[in-house]
């Protein structure tokens, strides 16, 4: 599978909440918490595209958009699998 | 389709707290639905009362959102009528199995064909913490300041006992699996249930002292591994995850459908010429 190149994180200002999942669970700390407790992507070219912010988003603020695949088309939770860091 | 071509956007930011595992579980849920192709307007989603039962309002499907503990009622109601219909029906612990307990094990018992997922967070979250069926011993709720003493439902063993021909549990830190899972569910022919460890930061985690949201689904990754795994087998206290049961068994409307069939034929035959029939082939279709 090739591999996914970022595009940019479309973070949703007005949806997301602060509650710091994303962040805390980004396996390459890509992600913080500015000083209005609003999610920016603050080391976007560590990101390896793995899309668990995005799923684990409980707000469904934050969506990882990347050159293949724009938020219409192919990328998956399959995709995630795929290049994901998830245990067990 | 895009995610967000399955939410109704005007009701967003949703209601639940920051951090509230319900909202995972939507988000893994319209993964599911959209990794299958499932066109909108062949879902139903029927839901009860709780934080979790707000659910319905947020999906762009047919919706119902009915009564305390009777949303799998409903959801029956529906897919006797329309079988040709999807039926998801999200719940909160307390929802499906300390009001809606009999609604569930009966629903299990006839194998019809609905997806429940029971959004387990050990609590009810929305009236302000009391414990329920599923909060288990030794915890603490705002109706057990002094900790819980009664055991709790094993959601899995229950739901095989009365009968569901698809179990599975998972959590909200493990949403891949979430999503495969309800995939799985969401095509199983006959009543699948799905429990998902949710977390309520706001009342369980905070009368618990389990932290906030992050600590919480630190709390899941920790306690809980998959069937089959070498953690699994080292440590039985942890809590299993994955698929229990994915059998074939006959499902409620098929069978429905064949007694009325079999009703039919047999009456004409005695009484053919009242053309009786017809008549119960269109209260059939009204049904
Ligand atoms: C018939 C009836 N009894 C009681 C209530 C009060 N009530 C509303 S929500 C709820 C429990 C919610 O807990 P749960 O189903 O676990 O969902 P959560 O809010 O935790 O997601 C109760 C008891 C009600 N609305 N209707
Ligand atoms: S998980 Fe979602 S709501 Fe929480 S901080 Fe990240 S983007 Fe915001
Ligand atoms: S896609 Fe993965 S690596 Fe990139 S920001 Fe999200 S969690 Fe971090
Ligand atoms: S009270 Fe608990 S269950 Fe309800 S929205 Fe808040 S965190 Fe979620």
């Amino acid at each position: 599978m090739a591999r996914l190149k970022l595009k940019e994180h479309l973070i949703n200002r007005d949806w997301c909440k602060g509650c710091n999942i994303c962040v805390h669970f980004c396996p390459k700390h890509v992600l913080e918490l500015d000083s209005e407790e609003k999610v920016v992507a603050v080391r976007p070219e560590d990101c390896i595209c793995c899309r668990l912010c995005e799923l684990r988003c409980p707000d469904l603020a934050i969506e990882v958009i990347t050159e293949q695949s724009d938020h219409d088309a192919t990328s998956t939770s399959e995709d995630a699998v795929n290049t994901s860091e998830q245990d067990d | 389709m895009a995610i967000k071509d399955y939410i109704r956007q005007r009701y967003f930011p949703q209601m639940w707290c920051p951090g509230c595992g319900h909202g995972t579980i939507l988000n893994a849920l319209l993964r599911a639905v959209d990794e299958l192709g499932l066109d909108k307007n062949s879902i139903v989603m029927t839901s009860g009362i709780g934080c979790s039962a707000r659910i319905s309002g947020y999906v762009d499907f047919h919706s119902l959102h009915t009564l305390h503990g009777r949303a799998l009622a409903f959801a029956t109601g529906v897919k006797l009528s329309k079988p040709e219909l999807k039926l998801l029906v999200p719940m909160g612990d307390g929802d499906a199995l300390a009001i809606g307990g009999n609604h569930f094990i009966h629903a299990a018992r006839r194998n019809i064909d609905i997806t429940a997922i029971i959004m387990n967070n050990r609590i009810y979250g929305m009236t302000g913490g009391q414990y329920s069926p599923l909060s288990g011993p030794g915890k603490k709720a705002s109706t057990a300041p002094y900790t819980t003493i009664d055991n709790q439902f094993d959601v899995v063993n229950l739901s095989i006992a009365a009968g569901a021909s698809f179990v599975a549990r998972s959590t909200t830190y493990h949403v891949l699996e979430c999503v495969d899972i309800l995939k799985r569910a969401i095509q199983h022919k006959g009543f699948s249930v799905v429990e998902i460890l949710s977390q309520c930061p706001t009342h369980y985690g905070r009368k618990n002292k389990e932290g906030d949201a992050v600590q919480m689904l630190e709390f899941q990754k920790k306690t809980t591994a998959k069937l089959g795994s070498k953690a699994l087998e080292n440590d039985p206290t942890l809590i299993p995850r994955g698929v229990f049961v994915d059998i074939d068994a006959p499902e409620y409307c098929e069978e429905y459908d064949k007694i009325m069939k079999r009703a039919m034929k047999e009456t004409l035959q005695k009484e053919p010429l009242k053309n009786f029939g017809n008549q119960a082939n269109q209260t059939c279709d009204m049904a």
